[in-house]
């Protein structure tokens, strides 16, 4: 692991992406005992709008907060894409939800699509475990933090009667994720 | 045992903080970015036997917070700035009171509603000067999510310790910022309780400075009567116009703290034994400043990071040894020069005084601070 690695998540505000930052921030820095620092931007809509969150994860302490440059960004709409999906790492990855973003941001990084949300819908049933599909899918590409640390920080966040729901959510964006970069 | 961990916000740590400390009251009027704060305390201060009311407004909430600690309570209050404005009377009046309380402001920019999702540091002069007239102040700002827990419960302990409001001011980016804070067991942070009067209710006088310069204060409700009143008074707590009276007051509760400042003082000094160059910052600008002295060391440029914890009383001595060892200070801060000011008066032209500053809702990112370093030297 690099000294210090930064991940974006962003999407339309509902959509649960500071929650998949939070889940993620717990997964290495409770879990795993590392530093974490989760961190979000958002405008004054409840609902809709773009919205990001950023975890920042180092072995070592984390000074500066937010995202220096990017090493993997997620971009789950059009406008989350236009507005978030820049300063990436050259090399540094992108992952775009494929139903909802016709036009990927031009850079020199890799650029990888999964229909998160359709994936969330027709697959697993329910629209609003696409974030927790989405988290899954960007620890599979990453490898970040560990499967494991991942599946275990969702199971401490949801209420017992969806932990099959989201654990299914989380092993599927993993493995559609780990898939994308075999 | 091991000790509790949690990743928490900024402001969720700031409610803990206060529960520690023992803080039995809030009365608030919920504001972005301080939200969580309020919405925190309405869950555990029940729990401990507090209780929280949100009132009709900001300046309600103020009154409801002097109210409650004269009866003896802790008593919090947590806004943002555009509600810091609207509280202003009521500060003054615990300034002269001498009514501890602490006050939570999350910062935003501004004037007026500004934005409120984005984060500032641009309310640390009104932090010292928003209430009228001459009196001292004490303003913290912590920078990361542990540090905003003690720095809350030391809040409270200075409050309660010189009798007066004590300001907390975080910005937006730590206050709802997430990090991991590992909970200091109970007894392992100083905790400080107000000083019961040793005169019986018959004797009692609220402001007899022959008790020293900080005279304790009585409890409503547990027998005591006094005057409370927002004018200049005697020693019993009536007012008085007697020159000699009203100067001695005046003077006593601003020399309680500037006699003090070494107890009140709190700094934190990276790598500036050797620096050419000192980034002077505070709250979450302070950590991209630390961000950017690593890399500027990388390059070979000495700079140091002097973050100031206790922002008021200003660190006019450090400040000024400073200025004497290195070629230059940038201040950086997210406003549009602000403790510039006081870092330029204590510098007494003794090096080079530059300014980072930004206003546009974004933080102050290291690559800036380390263009503004090499633009000085």
């Amino acid at each position: 692991m690099a000294e210090r690695y930064e991940l974006r998540f962003s999407g339309a505000g509902g959509q649960g992406l500071i929650t998949a930052g939070i889940i993620l921030a717990e997964a290495a820095s409770i879990i795993e005992g590392r530093s974490a620092v989760q961190s979000q931007s958002y405008g004054p809509e409840a609902r809709g709008g773009a919205s990001k969150s950023e975890v920042i994860i180092s072995d070592q302490p984390i000074d500066y907060p937010k995202a220096t440059i990017v090493d993997a960004c997620l971009a789950m709409t059009q406008e989350a894409a236009d507005k978030y999906a820049n300063g990436i790492k050259e090399g540094g990855l992108l992952l775009l939800d494929a139903d909802f973003v016709q036009r990927a941001p031009q850079g020199n990084f890799k650029v990888y699509r999964l229909p998160i949300m359709r994936m969330a819908k027709e697959d697993i049933g329910r629209e609003i475990v696409a974030n927790v599909v989405a988290l899954g899918a960007m620890i599979g590409l990453t490898g970040v933090v560990t499967k494991e640390a991942g599946e275990q920080a969702v199971l401490r966040k949801v209420p017992e009667a969806f932990k099959e729901l989201n654990k299914k959510a989380y092993n599927m964006g993993y493995e559609k994720g780990k898939e994308l970069i075999n | 045992m091991a000790k509790k961990v949690a990743l928490l916000q900024g402001n969720q740590a700031c409610a803990a903080g206060a529960v520690y400390a023992g803080c039995k009251f809030f009365g608030g009027y919920p504001i972005t970015p301080s939200t969580e704060v309020a919405e925190e305390l309405s869950i555990s201060l029940p729990k401990v036997g507090g209780k929280f009311i949100q009132m009709e407004d900001e300046i309600g909430a103020m009154a409801s917070v002097i109210g409650a600690s004269l009866t003896g309570m802790k008593s919090l209050t947590a806004t943002s700035g555009p509600g810091v404005s609207l509280k202003q009377e009521l500060i003054g009046y615990a300034c002269i009171a001498e009514v501890p309380c602490v006050i939570i402001n999350v910062m935003r920019g501004g004037p007026s509603t500004g934005m409120p999702t984005g984060p500032g540091q641009s309310d640390v002069m009104q932090a010292m000067w928003g209430t009228h007239g001459d009196h001292a102040a004490i303003a913290l700002v912590p920078s990361s999510v542990q540090e905003i827990f003690s720095e809350t419960v030391r809040a409270f302990n200075l409050a309660e310790k010189y009798r007066m409001p004590v300001q907390v001011l975080f910005d937006e980016i730590v206050g709802h910022m997430r990090e991991r804070i590992v909970f200091p067991e109970p007894g392992e942070l100083e905790v400080i309780d107000r000083e019961a009067p040793t005169d019986g209710p018959d004797t009692y006088k609220p402001y007899d400075s022959t008790k020293g310069q900080i005279p304790p204060l009585a409890s409503f409700g547990s027998g005591y009567k006094f005057h409370v009143t927002g004018l200049n008074k005697a020693d019993d707590g009536f007012p008085t116009t007697k020159a000699s009276l009203v100067d001695a007051e005046e003077r006593r509760q601003v020399d309680k703290v500037m006699d003090n400042v070494a107890d009140i003082e709190s700094n934190e000094e990276y790598l500036t034994e050797d620096a050419e160059v000192v980034i002077w910052a505070f709250g979450s600008t302070a950590r991209s400043a630390r961000y950017a002295v690593n890399e500027l060391r990388k390059e070979g440029i000495k700079a140091g990071l002097f973050r100031p914890i206790t922002l008021w009383p200003f660190p006019t001595k450090r400040t000024a040894e400073l200025a004497v060892q290195c070629k230059a200070i940038v201040v950086a801060e997210m406003n549009l020069g602000q403790m510039i000011h006081e870092v330029e008066r204590a510098a007494k032209g003794n090096c080079v005084v530059a300014g980072e500053f930004r206003v546009d809702g974004e933080p102050i990112n290291p690559a800036q601070i380390m263009k503004k370093v090499k633009e000085v030297l």
